[in-house]
């Protein structure tokens, strides 16, 4: 293991982020906030929706940014560069083998993903204004489901970056990401499928579901959720499986 | 002391189609049930065999998709060969490739170059790929655009870049680590004659300094004035290899007369073949004939001669001085441009 080409490899992504700052942010936390505002502050002020779902909401909303986060900001850049300007090719050639390339990418990734569900919260708070009741009273189980979920967006992104052709980006957001949020138990608790099994039973394959259940199990667990420790139990097998598919992928698409 | 190469039956058999099609076929809405399908089944490289001496430049020649790019994409690491061995110095490229990454740098036939940085940071940052210091590699990246005339554009991102500014840029990036070894993969293609002359001398001062250098061309007089050596090479199988004085020698006669007519009857080829000096004439497709002879002028009387005598008129001539696209047409019966 080569750490300097590592770090280097590191410090270019971090630095093409750092660069990209303003539309990375727009890009990512827009359309949660947006939401956070409408659902958290119109409807509940309005009257047409209990204020209690404001608290309900957040963890949804924070798990929906951090999984869309991670996936764009290692998708997207592969996709274009795998493909359109093929700019990858000089860090393919890089002394260190291919895979930590991909392993550097999820770790940017995961950075990124990390920043955009940690920066929802004081943005809801102000959204949504008062009548939120989080709770930080349980730090590790809250750390350890962000660096799960943080760590099945990015590699997730790996997964799809090295899947999907640059012509198919929407079709990737329609088919994949679309699905994947409204079924994601992000804007109602899983228990509220109770009344439909057949969907309450499918949706359990949808990583989201567990990112948006072990936030609110960790930050608003007045709410039913499921159960913590099961939720890091799947996470990290989900994690372990998109990791190990993500790096395949990646190797075959790497080399002719 | 530079770095030699050595590849051994090397054979690349493509089961998807080659990279640029194959990227991107992600999803499919045609369900895949019928017939099975043919087997998609592109070779490459058939058995390719050869050495490149440390510190020579090497031209490797041949037409589009002849096996030049797949060549370079296996020594550089890019391409997994189906068989056979190749090695950058005793490195084993499949088996040890980053010792073999290190020793090699890589122009390819496409720019690549990292759009989302300035042409300053590309070097800054390829040179931190490889472990240079952060001093080492902002004095290095300074030399390297004054070198290559791109001081004023440094801090620019190279978006905005003309193809001949991304070039040299390319050739800067892969000489940014001092590699023993630098792969340059159709470096003229599409650049102006100037731009071009710069790139010889830019090349030949690099190989100067003790390094090799290995080139692919499909241009002719790329390969004569700058290699030392060649290997011509024609779907996926090396079919001449040597200096070119000595594959320009091995043409028989040296001089190329393609001859057409409104027909070649047999009675003319054997009468073509008396002419002086004449040691080999072929016909393809019954209207033209090709005549290697060791002159070319002296000889146009006596075949018009020939060709009146038994009544064929003679449409055109075109005399090709010795010169390896005469040998690459004498080994494969085509022109490099076909």
């Amino acid at each position: 293991m080569n750490w300097k080409t590592f770090y280097a490899l590191l410090s270019r992504d971090g630095h093409v982020a750092r660069r990209n700052l303003l539309p990375m942010l727009l890009q990512n936390l827009l359309q949660p906030l947006l939401f956070t505002f409408v659902f958290g502050r119109v409807m509940t002020t309005s009257g047409m929706l209990p204020a209690a779902y404001k608290s309900m909401l957040l963890p949804g909303v924070m798990a929906i940014s951090m999984v869309m986060a991670g996936v764009q900001a290692v998708a997207m850049p592969l996709i274009a560069e795998f493909q359109f300007t093929r700019e990858i090719e000089d860090r393919l050639l890089a002394p260190i083998e291919i895979g930590w390339l991909a392993v550097a990418k999820i770790v940017t990734g995961m950075i990124q993903a990390t920043f955009a569900g940690l920066v929802v919260i004081p943005a809801a708070w102000l959204l949504m204004g008062s009548g939120l009741s989080l709770n930080f009273g349980k730090p590790f189980e809250f750390a350890a489901v962000c660096l799960l979920v943080a760590l099945f967006s990015s590699a997730g992104g790996l997964a799809l970056g090295c899947s999907v052709g640059q012509t198919q980006i929407g079709l990737m957001f329609s088919l994949v990401l679309a699905p994947m949020m409204m079924f994601g138990c992000a804007y109602y608790p899983w228990s509220a499928l109770s009344s439909f099994r057949v969907l309450q039973v499918a949706v359990l394959v949808n990583p989201l579901v567990y990112a948006s259940e072990g936030l609110r199990g960790a930050l608003a667990p007045q709410f039913p959720h499921i159960d913590t420790l099961l939720v890091i139990g799947v996470l990290t097998l989900i994690d372990g499986l998109i990791l190990v598919l993500g790096l395949k992928k990646f190797q075959s698409k790497a080399v002719s | 002391m530079g770095i030699g190469i050595r590849i051994e039956e090397l054979r690349k058999v493509y089961d998807t189609p080659p990279p640029s099609a194959a990227r991107g076929a992600g999803f499919s809405f045609t369900p895949v049930k019928s017939a099975p399908r043919k087997k998609f089944e592109v070779v490459a490289l058939d058995g390719v065999s050869f050495e490149i001496r440390a510190g020579e430049i090497f031209g490797l020649l041949g037409p589009n998709g002849a096996g030049k790019s797949t060549t370079i994409g296996i020594l550089t690491t890019r391409t997994r060969p189906t068989s056979g061995r190749a090695f950058i110095g005793e490195f084993d490229v499949w088996r040890e490739q980053v010792k073999a990454k290190r020793l090699l740098g890589v122009v390819p036939q496409r720019p690549n170059l990292d759009f989302a940085l300035t042409a300053r940071e590309i070097l800054v940052f390829h040179g931190a790929y490889f472990g240079q210091s952060a001093r080492e590699r902002e004095k290095r990246a300074d030399e390297l655009l004054e070198k290559f005339k791109l001081t004023d554009r440094a801090t620019h991102m190279v978006r905005t870049f003309s193809g001949g500014m991304m070039q040299r840029l390319s050739i800067a990036r892969a000489m940014m680590h001092d590699p023993e070894i630098l792969f340059l993969d159709e470096p003229s293609a599409g650049l102006d004659p100037q731009t071009r002359l710069l790139l010889w001398e830019i090349v030949r001062d690099y190989n100067r300094l003790g390094k090799t250098i290995v080139l692919t061309t499909h241009y002719m007089d790329e390969a004569d004035s700058l290699c030392e050596r060649l290997a011509i090479i024609d779907h996926g199988r090396i079919i001449a290899q040597g200096t070119p004085r000595e594959l320009k020698a091995s043409i028989p006669g040296g001089y190329l007369l393609r001859l057409r007519f409104d027909r070649v009857p047999e009675e003319l080829m054997a009468e073509l073949r008396t002419l002086p000096g004449v040691t080999e004439v072929r016909t393809s497709d019954h209207i033209a004939a090709d005549v290697y002879a060791d002159r070319g002028g002296p000889l146009i009387g006596p075949i018009v001669t020939a060709a009146n005598a038994a009544g064929i008129e003679l449409h055109d001539v075109h005399i090709a001085e010795p010169s390896l696209e005469t040998l690459f047409l004498h080994h494969t019966g085509r022109s490099l441009r076909d």
